[in-house]
């Protein structure tokens, strides 16, 4: 049977804001099903409140509403649009839960809306634990022994029956948040608590432990034929007690056997016929016992997930897309493999190569907060790599995390690396050195229940460094050795360490050596049939199988993991600039090592390396491609900062040049630069050592802004108010810092606003294409604050200024693409703060709020066209207010005081567009997560907050002033405290909306008279990216 | 043991190339036809599976030797492959089924293998110039020793045309009592793999196992319910007195064929069958079953295929198609309750997706025993004699 003739209109939901345990990987799943299901000629309808992604792009769908993922807003959309069906399951557990929830009220009955993919019987059985229980013992397949429980006593009573540890699991919450491993009766009762409150029906399953069981995934495809097929099988390295998402995983499986996996291969399918997805994608984990290959499945996810994402990627399989099309009743055999074209998505498959996820954490940006790891995702994005042994994908993705992962323990004593034996981020490092000094793998395996198969394999690297390090230099090694080395994953750089040459010596001995990787193909069937999709990766073999072209083409490099300050934003722009130069006729060659993008589908580039983005990966496939230009200016500081030695070694960087991007990046070259120009700054100085920095801070005066230089997002941002707490500074955070960098002083302007400002140029034209007011005033870190876009408190003559010196400096720097400058103003005062000339994050939110794509338009810039050619020569004026909140992952960090600073800690951001620009920040609140209350009780702390309480009694509020009594149980619907009370900490890990600035709360309290006033005449209207003007 | 100075060994192809590698399993040469197998699990079935006798298997997937050896996983009483090439094998078995490493139970048998090649290279070079001569060879080499080694290559019997059963067959009849009262059927032995025999048995059968060259005269003395026709190495032009012994049982007895068996009964109505150029080897396929429209996917291993268009008289109808390259993979008489199967519903390696059929013949043997045969009690005075 074919595709459904009942259905002509689809709603697709979004995932939302980025946040840990659900990120950039819907994006990737979002935008499949969008291309998938207009190629099948359906109409397509999308909200999603995050201007980040690429699904959000007004190409992308055929009406785009970015709305709060609410049932209110998505209601009315479902009005404005009477979609023939709801597709659920790409959208992650947000996605998920909305749509029950529709479906429970009703609206989706009322307006005759069916739910395709999963019903809401197999949402339900999948994700409610207790059903989930009863559909395994009716098919026989064993969970661990667990209850669902309502309460702490139900809860004590269980775990009486099953002894600690106990595994705490909250229904219906992503990346397991308020989940946690209960070693005693303490924290059982705090983590009970925890995820009764976090659930939304308060209920939590209390579970036996398998900890220390091996973890295995599989991914299974289901159609309305019921076909079912494995796409992939997942191996976790970390064994059972680390979140999946946390874990360093490996596919397929390496420690199991045929008869092993193909039970798990037939549970696998039993347990999605039971669940009862009609079709699709549904993510499965067991846990096996090492000893006797006992074997329970630990949860279904009926839906796309990160797994899915990961699958994707490390097959060739393009799970979303396919999803979409059985979601529209296509059958696996009626669907083509793009990739050998001549056979059918109805298989299985097979992979002739190892692909390794390492997760990257953010830790250092909650230095309270404990690093162990455990049920509770905290990984904030992740690099995938593929080799052709586990050894050399490992090593390869160690290297794309852009971490100093080897300086890290080297000099630590043992006593240092035993005591990180236990999950943390720094657990695989530490076994690495071990291993280096000696240690045995049973000891190893004992102390960390790591598979003896993947300890040998990293013991096998130890002894080829030990080799390597204890044999004859580089530039007598033959091209067998040479081979050997970089087949285990070793990298030019660790050979330089380990000989002690220099890394450059390094590279032209094996270079001399005919010592060039080759590339092969990501082809989904072992090379049983020819492929048709560039989709490549490095390793040190005898065939090469992918012969460049003799197209123009321009190699387009990624951003690498996602991280707190470089997110999918970034991903977004490279994106657009493949598509733009694609469409200008250029071959277009994208590299990245990050799996939850839409930049790694292997048809977003005509060629896809999947490879670290690292100077030597980078300079092979440059080598290998003889590329007519390299960007580097679209996705972040990771491509950014190879720039320069890319230069060097004679790479054509397209758009604004190495040279120019230092003279903005050096502190001295743009001081000059600004004077030259007359555009204002605040006073500032550099040190180089602590001392200094006390004595230049007296020259500057107190209250002063300072960080380290060259960092990314804030790190190690402060503001200081005196001596006496720059001192404090220097010996607590700076004194933490790896290699002594320099310190950067500021005059700190308080009380001032912020602007950010980005402009396109071309060498001889510069355009504004937007500005940007906070909400937060400077001090707090610009991607931390709510944005509004056309300013609204910023004087015409400001504004003015402010344009005249984003012009100034973009054509005295040699900006060829984007420029993002951030100003602070107070009155008509206008200093600049720093300019960067490459993409920034507002990239994405600005384009939508504009309506022009800017991505696409630097990347033309970059490949010669002139503003002129491309239309774009005056400032675009909409009539539209958009704003941008962030969102912030302080719930998962424990004990972390949840307040803004210099310190950029948000994961990701919400956008809300309406004519007015208080409802524009309602709707961007909203999409952010904050359940704006209508009536109730406002409890304010602090003083100076006359104005907001007028408003919020205006509108029939309750409000009440100063701290709860202590002991008393919260009694409010939104807090605002400005003075930073331990109550902030309470109202976030209640769910109640909470605000801790003066300046936030003024536009909260607007927006919500706002929304009170408009909703007098009904709900607020949606209004599709389609239809602004 | 240093890992950049690893024992030396190559892989001389008929065609004059020559791959260089590192040594492992027993000490030595091996010469044979290359096939490669796509499966990712699965090695020390496929190593034991005698329908490779004769030839060298190299694995796609590159690590070969994680999980060890079990005794639970022997496809038959030793590994028939003659060489095994992979690209990395362990040295290290980690498993708690694992009784053995693969070093070891590669010594113990005399296989050669050869590591540290680019398989992939290779299995490009066996998809696009069809299937290969071989020699694998431990030890230094020169250019004199190389050239030997390819002819030696280049001389090597080919395996189109011979009889290979002779060489895998059992010498005599056995059978597997259940000491139960299940239906007996006769496995006429080709090359067996002991997982068709344990299906037999967990769908209900008795099986009397029979030597290849067991005449139609002695199976019908045994007063089976059905008859199944094992898989098996080589071509299936080679054994052609089971072509005759297929033909005059057919019609007598419920008869399944499995891979070799299904060859044999296209052969012995009067079609015929071509080699494929590099056949099908893995754990991955689709396949089609044209009678209900389901897919499910299938553990295959075979080099020649059956042309259904060529068995004359319209005696079968195509019951399943392979979907990636449209070849016939399973076929039913029209009159007759027979069918056969190109690939390997017992699995071991690969999935379980195809058990349907083993159950499907034991239904169609129980009706055939409720049809004609002797009343329970008599029957059990004849198994008892």
């Amino acid at each position: 049977m074919p595709r459904r003739e009942d259905i002509h209109k689809i709603l697709i939901l979004g995932s939302g804001p980025i946040v840990i345990g659900q990120a950039a990987e819907f994006d990737y799943s979002g935008t499949q099903a969008c291309k998938a299901l207009r190629g099948a000629g359906f109409e397509v309808v999308l909200v999603n409140s995050n201007p980040a992604t690429i699904m959000t792009d007004p190409e992308v769908a055929d009406r785009t509403y970015i709305e709060p993922l609410t049932p209110e807003f998505v209601t009315e959309v479902i009005k404005a649009e009477r979609p023939d069906a709801l597709l659920p399951t790409l959208g992650g557990q947000t996605a998920l839960n909305l749509a029950s929830k529709l479906h429970e009220l009703g609206v989706l009955d009322e307006y005759g809306v069916k739910l395709i993919g999963a019903n809401y019987a197999a949402i339900q059985k999948g994700e409610d634990r207790q059903l989930f229980q009863q559909a395994m013992a009716k098919i026989g397949i064993k969970t661990p022994a667990g209850k669902m429980v309502t309460s702490l006593d139900e809860g004590l009573e269980f775990v009486a029956s099953i002894g600690y540890p106990a595994i705490i699991r909250p229904s219906f919450t992503l990346g397991g948040t308020g989940g946690g491993i209960a070693y005693d009766e303490a924290q059982f009762r705090a983590i009970v608590h925890q995820g009764l409150h976090d659930s939304p029906v308060h209920s939590v399953l209390v579970e036996q432990s398998v900890l220390g069981w091996k973890e295995y995934e599989l991914e299974v495809m289901r159609d309305k034929n019921d076909t079912v097929v494995i796409i992939c099988s997942i191996e976790n390295f970390d064994p059972m007690g680390v979140h999946t998402g946390d874990s360093i995983t490996v596919a397929p499986a390496q420690t199991l056997s045929d008869k092993e996996y193909q039970r798990l291969r037939d549970y696998s399918i039993a347990i999605i016929r039971e669940i009862g997805v009609e079709t699709g994608g549904s993510n499965i984990q067991f846990a096996v016992n090492p000893v006797d290959g006992d074997t329970i499945v630990i949860e279904m996810n009926p839906r796309v997930s990160r797994s899915s994402a990961l699958a994707s990627k490390a097959t060739g399989y393009p799970i979303a897309k396919i999803a979409a099309l059985l979601a529209v009743g296509y059958y696996l055999d009626e669907l083509p493999n793009d990739i050998t074209k001549e056979t059918k998505a109805a298989f299985e498959p097979t992979i002739d190569y190892v692909v390794t996820k390492v997760p990257r954490f953010a830790f250092e940006k909650f230095p309270t907060a404990a690093t162990e790891l455990g049920t509770q995702m905290r990984s904030v994005g992740e690099v995938m790599a593929i080799g052709r042994t586990f050894k050399e994908s490992l090593l390869k993705a160690m290297r794309s995390q852009e971490l100093d992962v080897r300086g890290a323990t080297a000099g630590a004593g043992d006593d240092e690396l035993e005591a990180l034996l236990y999950p943390n981020p720094r657990r695989l490092p530490a076994v690495l050195e071990l291993l280096r000094r000696g240690r045995s793998v049973q000891s190893l395996h004992a102390a960390t229940g790591i598979d003896p198969w993947f300890l040998t394999q990293l013991k096998e690297i130890a002894q080829v460094e030990r080799e390597v390090r204890d044999g004859p230099p580089v530039d007598t090694w033959t091209w067998e050795r040479w081979r050997e080395v970089k087949r285990i994953g070793l990298s030019d750089r660790e050979v330089a360490e380990l000989t002690g040459a220099d890394p450059a010596a390094v590279r032209t001995a094996r270079l001399a050596n005919d010592g060039a990787p080759v590339y092969k193909t990501v082809d989904t069937c072992a090379a049983e049939f020819e492929a048709y999709t560039p989709y490549l990766y490095s390793t040190y073999e005898w065939e090469d199988e992918a012969p460049p072209s003799a197209r123009r083409k321009v190699v387009i490099l990624g951003s690498g993991p996602n991280r707190i300050g470089q997110g999918v934003e970034f991903d977004y722009a490279t994106v657009h600039a493949v598509w733009a130069l694609k469409d200008a006729g250029f071959e277009t060659v994208m590299v990245n090592s990050n799996p939850e993008t839409v930049s790694t589908d292997y048809d977003t580039a005509d060629r896809l390396y999947f490879e670290p983005l690292t100077f030597e990966d980078v300079s092979n496939i440059v080598d290998h491609e003889r590329p007519d230009g390299v960007i580097v200016q679209l996705g972040g500081q990771t491509p950014l900062k190879l720039a320069r030695p890319l230069t060097e070694a004679g790479v054509p960087i397209w758009g604004t040049p190495a040279a120019a991007i230092h003279a903005a990046e050096d502190r001295d070259a743009f001081h000059a630069l600004c004077q030259r120009l007359g555009v204002p700054q605040p006073r500032g100085a550099v040190a180089t050592y602590p001392e200094q920095a006390v004595r230049l801070a007296e020259g500057i005066g107190y209250p002063l802004m300072v960080r380290p230089s060259y960092v990314l997002g804030g790190r190690a941002m402060r503001v200081v108010r005196s001596a006496a707490e720059l001192a404090t500074y220097l010996d607590e955070v700076y004194a933490e810092l790896p290699d002594n960098p320099s310190i950067l002083l500021d005059e700190f302007i308080a009380g001032a606003t912020e602007l950010d400002v980005d402009a396109l140029s071309d060498g001889s034209r510069t355009v504004v294409a937007g500005i940007m007011e906070h909400v937060e005033l400077a001090g707090i870190h610009s991607g931390d604050s709510a944005c509004i876009t056309p300013p609204v408190t910023i004087s015409p003559a400001a504004l003015a200024k402010v344009e005249e010196h984003t012009v100034a400096l973009a054509q005295a720097i040699g900006v060829r693409g984007l420029i993002n400058v951030q100003y602070v103003v107070r009155g008509d005062d206008v200093m600049v703060v720093e300019a960067n000339p490459r993409a920034s994050r507002t990239i994405p939110y600005l384009s939508k709020a504009i309506g022009a794509p800017l991505a696409k338009l630097a990347a033309l810039v970059a490949a010669g066209k002139d503003l002129e050619e491309l239309g774009f020569t005056t400032t675009p004026r909409p009539k539209h207010y958009s704003v941008k909140e962030v969102v912030l992952p302080f719930l998962k960090f424990k004990g972390v005081a949840p307040f803004l600073g210099p310190e950029m800690r948000s994961t990701g951001e919400s956008m809300g567009i309406d004519d007015d620009p208080y409802l524009a920040y309602y709707r961007a609140a909203l999409g952010a997560g904050a359940a704006l209350p209508r009536s109730g009780r406002v409890r304010v702390i602090g003083t100076g907050l006359g104005s907001q309480t007028d408003v919020l009694l205006g509108l029939g509020f309750d409000v009440a002033e100063g701290p709860l009594p202590s002991g008393a149980e919260p009694d409010y619907a939104m807090l605002i405290d400005v003075e930073h009370t331990p109550e902030a900490r309470r109202a976030l890990e209640d769910g109640v909306p909470y605000v801790t600035t003066a300046e936030a709360a003024t536009w909260t309290v607007r927006a919500m008279a706002a929304a009170a006033a408009a909703s007098a005449s009904g709900p607020l209207p949606v209004r599709p990216l389609q239809d602004l003007g | 043991m240093s890992l950049l100075n690893k024992p030396p060994a190559l892989l001389a192809l008929e065609d004059g190339t020559v791959y260089y590698g590192y040594a492992f399993g027993a000490n030595g040469k091996s010469v044979g036809e290359i096939v490669f197998n796509t499966s990712m699990t699965g090695y020390q079935e496929i190593l034991t599976d005698p329908s490779y006798h004769g030839q060298i298997v190299t694995m796609t997937y590159p690590h070969i030797g994680n999980y060890g050896v079990s005794v639970y996983d022997m496809e038959s009483n030793r590994p028939y492959a003659r060489g095994f090439i992979v690209r990395e094998f362990s040295r290290v078995a980690s498993n708690h089924r694992a009784n053995q490493d693969l070093q070891a139970f590669m010594e113990q048998h005399g296989i050669v293998g050869i590591e540290g090649i680019d398989t992939r290279a290779l299995t490009r070079r066996l998809r696009s110039g069809g299937v290969v001569k071989g020699v694998i060879y431990h030890g230094h080499t020169d250019d004199a020793l190389e050239a030997q080694l390819v002819q030696e290559a280049k001389d090597h019997e080919d395996i189109d045309g011979r009889d290979m059963t002779p060489e895998v067959t059992t010498p005599l009849p056995y059978a597997r009592p259940t000491f139960q009262d299940h239906p007996r059927v006769v496995l006429i032995d080709f090359g067996i793999k002991h997982s068709i025999v344990y299906k037999l048995e967990q769908s209900g059968a008795e099986v009397i196992v029979v030597p290849a060259q067991t005449t139609p005269a002695q199976i019908m003395a045994l007063n089976p319910y059905g008859l199944v026709l094992s898989n098996g190495p080589g071509d299936p032009g080679g054994p052609k007195y089971a072509h005759d012994t297929v033909w005059q049982l057919l019609g007598l007895l419920p008869t399944y064929g499995i891979c070799l068996g299904h060859q044999l009964l296209g052969l012995a109505v009067g079609g015929s069958t071509r080699k494929l150029a590099y056949g099908h080897h893995g754990a991955n396929t689709p396949v089609k079953n044209l009678v209900t429209g389901e897919v499910e996917i299938t553990s295959q291993n075979h080099n020649y295929v059956v042309d259904i268009g060529s068995i004359p008289g319209g005696q079968f109808v195509a019951t399943h198609v392979n979907l990636n390259d449209g070849t016939l993979e399973g076929m039913a008489h029209t009159r007759y309750p027979v069918f056969s199967i190109q690939y390997h519903p017992e699995a071991s390696p690969g999935p379980h997706d195809s058990s349907y059929l083993f159950t499907r013949f034991i239904e169609e043997v129980n009706l055939f025993e409720g049809a004609t045969a002797l009343p329970a009690a008599a029957r059990a005075v004849a198994k008892a004699g």
